[in-house]
Parts: C-alpha cells; structure tokens; sequence
C-alpha cells in the first residue's frame, strides 16, 4: 500500500523547479502531489508521479540528486476537523508524522494527503484497523 | 635602533665567514643527531665533510612539509624530545599537522631576532605594544611576546578577538605598537567606528603586521585610517615563527636575518637559482637551531631578493613581500588552510570523497570568510531537511575543528563546482587585497 515519493535536491537558484518541471512535462510525466522544503540555501522538492521508476532514470541521467522514500497516501475526510480526527488515531498509537502535504487532484469526495512515517508499515496497520483510507500505488497511477 | 648591529650591518665577507661557519656546523649536528636527516643525506652521498663553506650548500637535497609529514610528530628533531622546552603547531596538509619543537637556545633564538623585528619596525625599550595576535599553539602571539619580553616593552598580551576590549585597551592604556594580522586591523576600524572612537587620535602608531598575504594599497590603507606606520612581519613556524624577516621604516622590503636563517631563492620548477631581483620560491636553512633544524626548507613562498646595503644601514639582505605560493595553500585569518585538509574531512564523513570548493570572501571592513561547497551525492541525500541539516552541520563542525576556524558549509547540487579538464577548481578567492 506505501506509494513511492521521489525527493530531488534543488540548489536555492532560478530555474532550477522550472529545469525539474519541464524535464518531466517532456517525458509525458505527471506530477500528483508535490511539496518544496526550502531552507536558505536549498531545497527539497518531493512528488508523487504517474510514473516513477521511469521519472528515476530520466532524472538521473540529467544529473539530479534523487532519493526515493515510501510515504502513505491517506483519505481525509473533507470537513473541518477530518485531519484533526486521523492526527488523533496517529498520536494515540504514538506515530510521529514527518510531513504532510496534499495532492492535487482528488480520488473522491474526500481529500488525499502524502504522509511520511518512519514506520510506513505500522501506520497503515493502525490507519486500516481505524478504517481510514490508503491508497494504493495503481490508484494513484490511475487518477 | 639597531638591535644587533654587529650582526645586522656586517659587511658581506664577514657574513659569508659566520654563514659558512655556522652551515658546516648544522649538517654535522643533524646528521648526527637526526635518523632522518642521516638517511636523507646518505641516500644524496653526502658526507658533512663535503661541506666547506656557505656556496656548498647547493650540494645538500631539499626539505619540505611532506618530509614533516612523514617524520610526525618528532622524527625530525635534532634532539631527543625531553630536551624540548616549547611546542607549537601549524596546518599540515592532511590529517596530522605540523609540528615545531624550541630548546631552551631556539627560544632564546626567537627572542633575539624578534626583537630585531620589532626595533626595525621603529619600536623602543619601554614602549608599550599590544600582541593581538593569537596566544597558543599559533607562535604568533608567543612569537611576539617573547621578543617584546627582550627587548624589554611593556607587554599588553591582548591575544586575538574580543575586538571591543582591544579597542578599550587601546584607548585607555595607550600602546605605542601594534602586532596583530592586517585585516584584522582594518576591521577593528569598522569597530572603533561605530562606537564612535577618533581613529585618528589612536595610540597606535607603529603596527607590525603578517601571518596572511597584503597589498600596498591594504597599507595605504591601514596607514591613512589609523594614522600609523604600517609594516610588514614575515615567518612561518617551521623556520621559527614571525622572526623571519621584518621591514625597517623604509618599507622597502624585508630584511631576513640571513646569519642565522640562510636564504635562497629558485626556480620551484627546475630547483635551480633564480638570478638576483627575480621571482622565486623562497628556500631557507635554519644555520643554528637546535629542535628543528631545517636544511634547505622549501618554504612554497614566492619571492624575489636583494643584496644592496639599506637606507637604514642594515647590510642583511632584503625579501620582497610574498607574491604567491607554489602550492594551493591559503591563508584565512592567519589561519593556514590546505584544500587537502578539507578533503580529508569530508572523506572520514560518511566515507565520501564530494566535489567541494572553498570560497574565499572578504567584505569591507570584515574579516576573511570561508565557505566550504560541497556536493550532493545520492548516498548522503535524503527527502528530509533535518538529514541534511545535520550533515551540513556535522560537516562544519568537523572541519572547524581541524582548521580552528569558523567555516560556512553549503550544501551544492553536483556539477555545481566547475570542472577544467577534470579537474575542479579547488579555491576561489575573492578577496582583493
């Protein structure tokens, strides 16, 4: 059920999101989610794609650092208070988040959030056991 | 004054009598009391017998830090280590760095010719001097302290930083001199500015300064802010420390103590001598130190030498100011700082060896600033910020404490560094000095 994240580092420089951006728009690949961490000097871009494995190697080549990290993706209900009751189950089983971000398009009625753990595994367990939404990598390709 | 006149004004033959004297005795006393230099010497067929007079010395092989290196931390001494009263060290080019060791007669040594240094510099018994120098393994600071001692000044050992209390003392005790690094000098200007000090009232009135590379318009300048006399020190603390060579009030150029630090000047290529006037690597044998006795130092300095008797009345020869180095060293804050040593570092660091540079900065009225590039590789990157934080922060860290400087650590996407025919440019210096 972990989809596969893909963090590039980006030197704090014009152009260089753009340089990622169009690289992918090129190949026909398309970004579902993405989040920048920046600090001063440089930052963090992190996406989920259509295409992964293919978006590895065309970003290899091209001389990026890339990293790949499996991250969570999870239905929240979407009405005031929905992050709050899944942050809720997370805390009560002592899960720590990392980060959250959204993705762009919705799968249903309800709002489709990355979430990074350092134990992947166990908080789809404890998410499923609570009834809460995972989705799966093919989902994700299909929206 | 003249501090030793006898030996600072001798006329040429006189000198060449007291050099070739003194260079027999110091090949006979490393090779017997050196392993090291034994070897070194068999290995080139040379007897101590060979050695006749001062023109022979072209006959005895090269030392260099690499030598060092390979005799750390002691292999080098002439003398056992018990027999050592001081020790100081200095940047080495990798892990270990190198390490001098004084007798009790290499400190006396240091004294007497830094209180040539200082009566050229135009300083008096009595006067007041401020060492704001560094105090420690650095032989800035003892350096100066020891000749300051001799020749009997009143010694304010203010040590280097601390540049509000500097300027404090200044203004209140009133020193007549000042030792301390040239940029650091001009960023206690800025400093006195702000807090709204006279800067032309100042105490100070001769300032002694070296340990980094300065320009003529660096003294212009130092000179017309502070209203002082500014000059220039020169030595390194495999020699003895400052005490190399010193310029008079003339400013035109340094005299280095030649009867007992034997100066030549070649070709870093071909080893050969450069004619008289022309640039070269400044090549030194310590003629009468007991700890390290050094044959024939490359010092990776580059100079040019001059033999006319001085305005000043001193015969001792004359070196220019230092116009480069042969090697990629570079001097930050006084500091010596090797690429090599950087490299290391980052090698020991997650067993990576990245494309790195050193970016070298001095913004006016500030002091020289360092900023390590490094690259990105897959095995130390990672999706969270915290990861590299701390590498970057692990990074600097390790490096400041090898070099004992402040460094800034930016991490840089690869092929950032600028590569010439596969090589990368290792430094930028963007310092105009």
């Amino acid at each position: 059920m972990k989809i596969t994240q893909i963090s590039v580092f980006l030197e704090n420089r014009k152009g260089r999101l753009y340089g990622v951006c169009s690289l992918l728009g090129k190949n026909r690949i398309n970004i579902r989610a993405l989040t920048i961490a920046e600090t001063q000097d440089f930052g963090i871009l992190r996406m989920v794609v259509d295409k992964p494995e293919e978006t590895l190697k065309i970003l290899k080549k091209s001389g990026f650092v890339v990293h790949l990290t499996d991250i969570v993706a999870v239905e929240v209900e979407d009405k005031p208070g929905g992050l709050a009751g899944i942050l809720k189950i997370l805390f009560d089983n002592n899960l720590n988040v990392e980060y959250v971000y959204g993705f762009l398009e919705k799968f249903s009625d309800n709002a489709l959030l990355v979430m990074r753990f350092e134990e992947p595994d166990r908080a789809i367990e404890i998410l499923k056991k609570k009834k809460i939404r995972v989705v799966g990598k093919e989902e994700i390709t299909d929206l | 004054m003249i501090w030793n006149e006898e030996m600072e004004c001798m006329g040429s033959e006189d000198l060449k009598n007291i050099q070739s004297e003194r260079l027999r005795q110091i090949v006979d006393y490393v090779y017997n009391n050196c392993q090291a230099y034994k070897n070194k010497l068999n290995a080139c067929g040379i007897s101590p017998r060979k050695i006749k007079t001062i023109c022979d010395i072209n006959k005895l092989p090269f030392t260099t830090k690499e030598d060092l290196r390979d005799a750390y931390p002691f292999g080098l001494f002439s003398t056992a280590s018990k027999n050592i009263t001081e020790i100081h060290v200095s940047s080495g080019t990798t892990g270990n760095p190198t390490v001098v060791g004084y007798t009790k007669e290499d400190l006396e040594l240091w004294s007497e010719v830094m209180a040539r240094v200082l009566a050229l510099s135009g300083a008096e018994p009595k006067d007041k001097i401020q060492i704001a120098y560094g105090y420690g393994l650095f032989t800035g600071g003892l350096g100066f302290h020891y000749g300051s001692l001799k020749m009997g000044l009143t010694i304010i050992p203010a040590s280097s930083g601390q540049t509000k209390r500097q300027l404090k003392m200044m203004h209140d005790f009133k020193p007549r001199i000042l030792a301390c690094t040239p940029s650091y000098c001009l960023y206690m200007a800025e400093e006195a500015r702000e807090m709204k000090l006279d800067l032309k009232k100042s105490s100070w009135e001769i300032g002694i300064f070296g340990a980094e590379p300065w320009s003529e318009s660096m003294r212009k300048e130092i000179e017309s802010t502070w209203d002082m006399l500014a000059t220039d020190v020169y030595g390194l603390s495999e020699i003895i420390g400052p005490g190399v060579a010193q310029e008079c009030q003339h400013k035109k150029g340094l005299h280095i103590f030649s009867d007992v630090f034997y100066p030549e000047v070649i070709n870093p290529k071909t080893a050969k001598p450069v004619r008289d006037g022309e640039d070269g690597e400044l090549v030194i044998t310590t003629l009468t130190k007991q700890g390290l006795a050094l044959l024939r130092y490359r010092t990776r300095d580059i100079v040019s030498i001059k033999y006319q008797r001085c305005r000043c009345g001193r015969t001792s020869p004359r070196i220019s100011k230092i116009r480069g180095r042969t090697d990629d060293m570079i001097i930050i804050r006084g500091i010596n700082v090797f690429p090599s040593q950087i490299e290391h570092v980052l090698l020991g660091i997650e067993g990576t060896k990245p494309h790195y540079q050193l970016v070298v900065d001095r913004k006016a009225g500030e002091l020289d600033e360092l900023e390590v590039l490094v690259e990105v590789e897959e095995k130390i990157f990672s999706d969270e910020v915290k990861a590299l934080r701390n590498l970057e922060e692990k990074i600097r860290k390790e490096i400041e404490s090898t070099l004992g400087i402040f460094v800034k650590v930016k991490l840089v996407e690869p092929r950032f560094i600028e590569r010439s025919e596969g090589k990368a440019k290792r430094v930028i210096d963007k310092r105009i000095i």
